[in-house]
């Protein structure tokens, strides 16, 4: 009798998500899904509103990266506006901005590796539940703990004074930003007293590759070979290739490393992208035209950025990236859990470029804001902490938003997801009798490394219920546990 | 007679000029008395009733009350504090008050109010009425689902020649304040701003120029509502 088993909500990522397994006869995977059960519909409800609301109104769908909603929106309203396409701010504009973008790539990044993922790593993937979440780490590994929760509170301080709030700020703004950094703000994130500043998290941003790598050399198992899939890869670049989380071109690489995007022009993106709706998730899965929808999919995030870029502009960052790209052979690295690698040389990075703008004399003076000619429709990217983020808006005569079409981060790394998914659980429980919590939560690491924001939505860490469903091959249900 | 009148505001003892409403003598004596529908400047309506006091153990409006000799005047008290808190509630629910995203959070009234007397949800169910916004007029937009129809606009946006530019539309429950056909070109970009700064919430939004203020310089993120009252200097006479 075949079986159907499901494991949902997914637990330790944003939002929330289910996992189907189908098993046949013999135990055999025959199908696995990972299904977004959540629909939110901005993208019909921000229509009729004013477009200069929309970089406050659509932040809205995040409480964890806000900031990224945010400054797309900004971003496309800054074509709107006849500001130019990401490069026309003025300086001190873009560089508020980029600070904004930085602390939030910092905070976030920092949440997932020592909130999320680090349980798995310290502790083990099929270890005991109830010591395997932030409380174990906390209680166990103090120090990192500490770490963890101090990096993600200075990476909020940032937000805060570039956006004005910790969550959901106003700072960016058609054409701009509506602040300067002040010099109290600006000496606090720089010298500020016991661990809030910057030096000590460019430190710790350091101590947390070492422990990462010391970690890699002794479970190449799990880091190397737990998941390994050939995709695609899409990020944008700088124009000279440099990794630039907040604006350049669209590239993408195929699974060796070859340009199958070259450097395109966002504003375009609609020409080579398109999404395919599937019955069974609310989540569309995004493909490139010219490859077509069976294998035009392509991965985002932290390690497709460092599959696309080709240097580092930080110092400490690129020697990371270095030894980052010996390890791989100079070739993408095709391995999920390598994703964790690239986010800690991402927060290196968010930190070193923190620290070169809080230098910068332009955060504290300069003109704000610029327009120029207005016109009616507008794209704006970001490289969000999970990936490329998608926004784009048409607008009325009258101001008001006549279309959107937002394609986030999680949306990009659908199929990605799905490959993973499949083949941790091929490899955790084919022909196994019994499904065990560990073999779950096999599936769950592997769906973690993405750091998926599901619904943009926070939820308390390592306590949400697991239901678990075994179903026959008629669809009748015939177990159901639950796991507190 | 005197041109000066004495009252007591909650027992204390307070001076006006004879004449003056009741909302601005006490101000002038440091007293807070809430207001929305009024507005410095402009004729007082009575409208909102957020402003009810007790005189004499009546109760009454202080924006239209004249202050007269030797009024007893209950203000913070805690019958007419509900009174004024439901008020509050009922206006929020009656509309589509989404604080998050409006332009005018941190400097809308009706939101301060709340937080002064700290509503957290109201105690009423939400009407979710559909309404429309207005954005075909080039200069403003007037979004309707947050207008709770204080007639501010009307009174003080005027043409030069003293007509409203705003008006009401409609009647009864389908009530409507919108700018008037006729008189829309004369809303001149300083009229626009100023119709912006006389609404209490945020009903009119000057267009293209949204959230240039910073969080932390709006007008109640650092003093709510009526502090400024209450935390001055009062010159006795």
């Amino acid at each position: 009798m075949g079986q159907k088993i499901t494991i949902e909500p997914v637990t330790r990522v944003e939002g929330h998500g289910k996992v189907t397994i189908h098993l046949d006869n013999e135990g055999k995977i025959e199908q696995t899904r990972l299904h977004i059960v959540e629909f939110r519909g901005f993208e019909r409800f921000v229509q009729g509103r004013p477009y200069w609301e929309m970089p406050v109104l659509v932040q809205r769908l995040c409480g964890i990266c806000p900031v990224s909603h945010h400054l797309a929106a900004a971003k496309a309203m800054d074509v709107i506006v006849g500001a130019g396409t990401g490069e026309g701010l003025t300086p001190t504009g873009e560089k508020m901005r980029r600070l904004m973008h930085y602390g939030q790539i910092f905070q976030s990044h920092s949440l997932h590796f020592f909130h999320l993922a680090s349980p798995d790593l310290l502790f083990g993937i099929d270890s005991d539940p109830l010591k395997r979440n932030i409380i174990g780490v906390a209680l166990e590994h103090r120090d990192l703990a500490v770490q963890g929760v101090m990096m993600r509170k200075y990476g909020q301080e940032v937000i805060q004074a570039t956006a004005g709030k910790k969550i959901h700020g106003t700072g960016a703004i058609p054409g701009g930003i509506n602040k300067h950094l002040s010099e109290e703000e600006r000496d606090f994130l720089l010298h500020g007293d016991d661990y809030m500043n910057i030096d000590k998290m460019i430190s710790w941003s350091q101590d947390a590759l070492e422990f990462f790598k010391e970690y890699h050399k002794k479970n190449k198992g799990i880091i190397d070979s737990f998941v390994e899939f050939p995709s695609s890869h899409l990020s944008l670049v700088r124009k000279d290739g440099a990794l630039d989380l907040y604006h350049g071109v669209l590239r993408a690489v195929d699974t060796d490393g070859k340009k199958i995007l070259h450097d395109i022009d966002y504003q375009d993106y609609d020409r080579y992208i398109n999404e395919e709706v599937k019955s069974w998730s609310y989540m569309k899965f995004p493909y490139l035209k010219e490859i077509g929808k069976k294998n035009g999919w392509y991965t985002v995030g932290p390690l497709a950025r460092m599959n696309t870029a080709e240097f580092i502009d930080t110092p400490l960052a690129q020697k990371e990236f270095e030894l980052f790209k010996q390890y791989n052979g100079g070739k993408p690295s095709n391995k999920s859990m390598h994703m964790h690698w690239a986010r800690l040389i991402e927060i290196l990075h968010s930190a070193e470029k923190i620290k070169q703008l809080l230098n910068d004399p332009d955060l504290m003076e300069g003109e704000l804001v610029i327009k120029g000619t207005k016109c009616l429709e507008g794209v704006g990217l970001i490289e969000a902490p999970r990936g490329t983020l998608f926004h784009h808006y048409k607008i009325g005569e009258n101001d008001m938003i006549t279309m959107a079409n937002l394609i986030v981060s999680t949306t990009n790394n659908n199929q990605p997801m799905n490959e993973a998914v499949n083949q941790v659980a091929v490899k955790v429980m084919t022909g196994k009798k019994e499904i065990t919590e560990g073999m779950m939560n096999a599936v769950e690491v592997a769906i973690r490394a993405y750091d998926p924001c599901l619904s943009c939505a926070t939820h308390a860490l390592g306590q949400m219920p697991l239901e678990f469903e075994v179903y026959d091959a008629d669809n009748q249900l015939i177990e159901r546990k639950f796991k507190h | 007679m005197s041109q000066y009148v004495r009252f007591t505001v909650d027992g204390t003892e307070c001076m006006g000029i004879r004449g003056q409403y009741l909302v601005d003598a006490a101000r002038e004596n440091g007293v807070y008395i809430p207001t929305l529908c009024n507005f410095p400047g402009v004729k007082p309506k009575g409208g909102c009733r957020i402003c009810t006091v007790r005189v004499n153990g009546k109760l009454m409006t202080a924006c239209t009350t004249p202050v007269a000799e030797n009024m007893s005047v209950e203000n913070e008290v805690k019958d007419i504090n509900e009174l004024r808190k439901s008020i509050i509630e009922l206006l929020f629910i009656e509309g589509n008050h989404f604080c998050p995203a409006c332009e005018k959070s941190g400097n809308c009234e009706l939101q301060a109010l709340a937080y002064r007397f700290r509503i957290m949800v109201p105690r009423f169910p939400y009407q979710f009425p559909v309404r429309k916004v207005d954005a075909t007029h080039p200069r403003i937009i007037k979004e309707q689902n947050r207008c709770i129809l204080c007639k501010r606009c009307i009174r003080a946006i005027t043409d030069e020649n003293g007509r409203s530019i705003f008006a009401y539309r409609r009647r009864s429950a389908r009530v409507e304040v919108v700018v008037d056909p006729k008189l829309g070109k004369q809303l001149t970009e300083e009229l626009a701003q100023k119709a912006m700064d006389v609404c209490p919430v945020g009903s009119i939004i000057v267009k293209e120029k949204g959230f240039q203020i910073p969080i932390g310089a709006r007008k109640y993120d650092t003093m709510p509502i009526g502090s400024d009252i209450e935390n001055m200097q009062v010159k006795k006479i």
